[in-house]
């Protein structure tokens, strides 16, 4: 067999209205994955390092209830701020956990959950998010300028100006 | 001059593909505009909410893939939905907001048309999404390899760099 680079797809795909799923194979195993997910160190050489924006912050306990806070810079002073807490760990294989904004683009609560899977040395991720405050859903689906997300927008709308820039 | 061509069409198709994706963007707007803000955005932002806003109803998704066949008048367009006219046109003031269809010239029929460029806008709205993860996903094979090299020191033919 050819040992060179497998070509490995993202797959995005949405298996409810709430939810938005994907999926992506890693020649490593499984336990990497995990550390690379979870450790502070590995976790910001990889996510989110983008041209023009660092890590600022990066702090996870990883532990059922503890919490995890990221902050990067970007361009011009932007500040993006998220975090979180772990309802469920099971190393390697499995973390749930809320997220949520610093900046309030949408109302409620995300939760993501990554599952890895292991065979044969490769690793196949799953990371799902779910949307599941309902009542917020059918608010936007019916009738966005009703909700908080409005506000939100003209928020994201200024930042997205200043990206522009 | 407005004519959709193949290439639109099959752009359309790929964002019917998605259709639920659309209901999702606007229930998971934050997040994914939070990942896709990490990349300098070119995008008038609300443009894109308008064109999402448009594209979370079934029945504009509807109304847009029987445009995608061809123009076609209000009435032909209420046809197919238990609807009232009155209900379809305010679906299609919706879509006209967006820029998603514009009229024709017939001042008698007033056939609607499909616009095929805020689709284009909104599917590569969609891209940049899926490149954000692709580009973190691919740093993450390089960590991975690292990671590998380190985890099996005692491999003799495996040389440090």
């Amino acid at each position: 067999m050819n040992p060179t680079k497998i070509a490995s797809t993202l797959e995005i795909s949405t298996p409810s209205d709430r939810e938005i799923r994907m999926t992506r194979v890693f020649n490593a195993p499984c336990n990497l994955v995990f550390d690379a997910y979870t450790k502070p160190e590995l976790l910001t050489r990889w996510m989110g390092v983008m041209p023009g924006w660092s890590w600022a912050v990066c702090e996870i306990d990883l532990r059922v209830g503890g919490t995890f806070r990221y902050v990067w810079h970007g361009p011009d002073g932007v500040e993006m701020g998220m975090r979180g807490s772990y309802l469920e760990i099971i190393p390697p294989y499995r973390i749930v956990s809320t997220e949520s904004f610093d900046q309030k683009w949408y109302e409620g609560e995300c939760v993501e959950t990554v599952t890895l899977e292991e065979s044969d040395g490769r690793t196949t991720l799953t990371m799902l998010l779910r949307y599941d405050n309902q009542a917020v859903r059918d608010g936007v689906l019916q009738s966005p300028a009703s909700t908080g997300m409005e506000a939100g927008f003209s928020n994201l709308a200024a930042l997205l100006a200043t990206l522009e820039r | 001059m407005c004519e959709i061509r193949s290439r639109d069409v099959s752009i359309l198709r790929t964002l019917f593909r998605t259709a639920h994706f659309f209901t999702s963007c606007r229930s998971a707007v934050g997040g994914l505009y939070n990942r896709l803000v990490m990349q300098p955005a070119t995008l008038s932002s609300p443009q894109l909410d308008a064109i999402f806003a448009a594209l979370a109803d079934p029945t504009r998704r509807a109304i847009l893939a029987r445009l995608a066949s061809g123009d076609a008048s209000v009435n032909e367009l209420a046809e197919p939905f238990d609807m009232s006219q009155p209900a379809i046109s305010k679906h299609l003031k919706v879509l006209e907001g967006a820029g998603l269809i514009s009229q024709g010239q017939d001042a008698q029929r007033r056939p609607r048309r499909l616009e095929a460029k805020p689709l284009a806008v909104a599917n590569e709205w969609l891209e940049r999404y899926r490149k954000f993860w692709e580009a973190n996903y691919e740093r993450l094979d390089a960590l991975l390899e690292e990671l590998k090299a380190a985890d099996t020191p005692k491999r003799r033919r495996t040389r440090g760099k």
